[in-house]
């Protein structure tokens, strides 16, 4: 898989409540959620964001609830991945569970600026800021979720294990 | 054989190995599955969409939907219907709504649902709750929830645990609260993130149950993936007369091994307040001055159970509370809103001037019942006071023990109880 798009770059500790606040979770249709995608931190987000862009935000993105809706608001706003510092451990979870591409890299998040173009190879883990003429490697990614990433998410290897 | 803690212990059980090591991956056998409103329907379109037909153990699949509830809206009510029909379906054992719903993480202990030794999975991230009996449990999101309800097994990545000892008494007005806000303080909002976190200590094991609720409610708000009290004769005393199925009581290794050991002195710490917009933002109440509030809310999974409104009782009996301030107390579950009835306490606040409120976790995630406005700020026992939390995004939430919150009604802004008593 490989994303070219914007970067939109946040701080810390972006909650799940900024990246879709409860009062919007009456329903679970991605593009119902994706209309309020950071809403309470970026009100121009859901309007302005192209397909393919690329978040990019210092550490724990991601925490607070548990709510699903996180990343499948973002996947649906059209971001192709996330590239952070850390992650909450539930967002990760969820992420992988659910499709969303998510990288660690602490060099590509000091570097990127609003509106950078990023190529992103998530095979590879490779980072390139067009924009900067930088190029990075993110974090590997443990080979127990590139499996399951590999296999389709999660229900898909239950499906292919024979779970059902 | 590898010392290990408690949580290893519980996660090497349920797993079918002798000995589990932090980082190893494992397939883990899980007790009690729960899904609410808000995250459950995800799950059960998940469910569908892959072609499953039976959940695993239709007495282990526990739904509750609790969020949103009494419905708030048309959405609302359509979500709640999603779980009605699914457990009607499934021939859920527990599924609760109408005078039988509670805030999920005080009703499945009350009920004896989930025990201790148990590993409970929940797509909710405060699931972490159960530790307090000696449970291993965790938040998850709705396709973890999915599978397990499928499978009744899910994957877990060993944690590391860090322990927290307290030694010493608690002083006048401190609960478990205060305790676990005091941790967030120091180690931050993703102080413990994957890991587990385990408190003890004398201070620990003379704390009642209510209280341990509080604090492992909160490990999340740390970023851990599990917060852990080693069981005792106060859980014993708790469970014994509600554990719907037996139970285990685990215990660490002395020679366990930690990546961390932080030591408290309970004379060291007075009633915490988190201040805008982290719950890693602590302080000495008696260090908050003169912030003026509009609202206070007396509730949620952490701190609305009957040692909770039995504090708030005790500050407001024969007071009122300020002048344009609104009081909402909300009572956990139908247990406590009755128990509260009958020891007089709803005499106490309404005579104060409060709402009470039908259980609900409503205005603690800006849901309903006690929505902020702009500008406005509100003390609450929640665990959250994230931007636009408990409403309108310039909103403010202070985030502190019933104690607190109920002096800080009665003097229409934030007040250590003793200004009060």
């Amino acid at each position: 898989m490989k994303f070219t798009g914007n970067v939109w770059k946040y701080g810390a500790d972006i909650d799940t409540d900024r990246i879709i606040p409860a009062r919007y979770l009456n329903t679970s249709d991605p593009l119902e959620l994706a209309k309020h995608c950071m809403e309470d931190e970026d009100p121009a987000f859901a309007s302005r964001v192209q397909q393919g862009d690329i978040i990019v935000a210092e550490k724990n993105f991601g925490c607070g609830s548990s709510r699903e809706h996180a990343p499948i608001a973002i996947k649906a706003a059209g971001i192709s991945c996330v590239i952070a510092r850390s992650f909450a451990r539930i967002f990760y979870r969820n992420s992988f569970n659910m499709g969303l591409p998510i990288l660690e890299s602490d060099e590509a998040v000091d570097t990127a600026s609003r509106g950078d173009v990023l190529e992103v190879d998530m095979d590879s883990g490779k980072i390139h800021n067009v924009t900067k003429g930088l190029r990075f490697k993110a974090r590997p990614v443990p080979p127990f979720m590139q499996e399951l990433i590999k296999a389709g998410g999660l229900m898909e290897s239950i499906r292919k294990r024979g779970g059902i | 054989m590898r010392p290990m803690t408690i949580t290893e212990k519980i996660l090497a059980k349920h797993a079918g190995l002798k000995v589990v090591t932090p980082g190893d991956l494992i397939n883990a056998k899980v007790d009690i599955a729960l899904g609410n409103d808000i995250t459950a329907p995800i799950a059960i379109s998940e469910f569908r969409r892959i072609g499953a037909k039976k959940v695993f153990n239709r007495n282990k699949v526990i739904l509750v939907p609790d969020h949103f509830t009494p419905n708030k809206d048309i959405k609302s009510a359509t979500q709640v219907k999603i779980l009605r029909d699914f457990a009607l379906e499934q021939k859920l054992t527990h599924y609760y709504e109408g005078g039988d719903v509670g805030v999920e993480h005080a009703l499945l202990p009350e009920k004896g649902i989930v025990v201790p030794g148990d590993l409970v999975i929940g797509a909710d991230s405060h699931t972490c709750t159960y530790g307090a009996l000696g449970a291993f449990s965790t938040g998850v999101g709705s396709t973890d929830l999915a599978a397990v309800m499928i499978t009744g097994e899910l994957w877990f990545k060993v944690p590391e645990s860090i322990k927290f000892v307290f030694r010493g008494k608690l002083r006048k007005w401190v609960s478990g609260k205060d305790l676990i806000l005091r941790i967030i303080g120091d180690i931050g909002v993703d102080g413990a993130l994957y890991k587990a976190m385990e408190f003890t200590g004398g201070a620990i094991e003379s704390l009642s149950i209510e209280s341990r609720m509080a604090m492992c409610n909160m490990a999340i708000e740390a970023g851990a993936k599990s917060g852990i009290i080693p069981p005792d004769a106060i859980t014993k005393a708790y469970v014994e007369k509600r554990a719907e199925r037996p139970y285990k009581f685990y215990s660490s290794d002395k020679d366990a091994v930690y990546s961390e050991v932080r030591e408290y002195d309970c004379a060291d710490i007075e009633p915490q307040v988190a201040c805008p917009h982290l719950p890693e933002n602590t302080k000495n109440v008696s260090e908050v001055k003169n912030v003026r509030i509009d609202q206070v809310v007396i509730g949620s999974c952490t701190n609305g159970r009957l040692e909770d409104l039995a504090v708030a009782a005790k500050i407001l009996k024969g007071k009122k509370v300020a002048r344009l301030v609104r009081l909402i107390v909300i009572p956990a579950t139908p247990f406590i809103y009755s128990e509260a009835m009958k020891r007089g306490y709803f005499d106490i606040f309404l005579k104060a001037g409060a709402v009470i409120s039908p259980p609900t976790c409503g205005p603690c995630l800006g849901g309903h019942m006690g929505i902020l406005a702009a500008g406005e700020r509100a003390v609450a026992t929640t665990n959250r006071n994230f931007v636009g939390r408990m409403g309108d995004v310039k909103s403010e939430v202070y985030l502190a023990n019933p104690a607190v919150a109920a002096a800080s009604a009665v003097k229409g802004k934030i007040a250590h109880p003793d200004e009060v008593v």
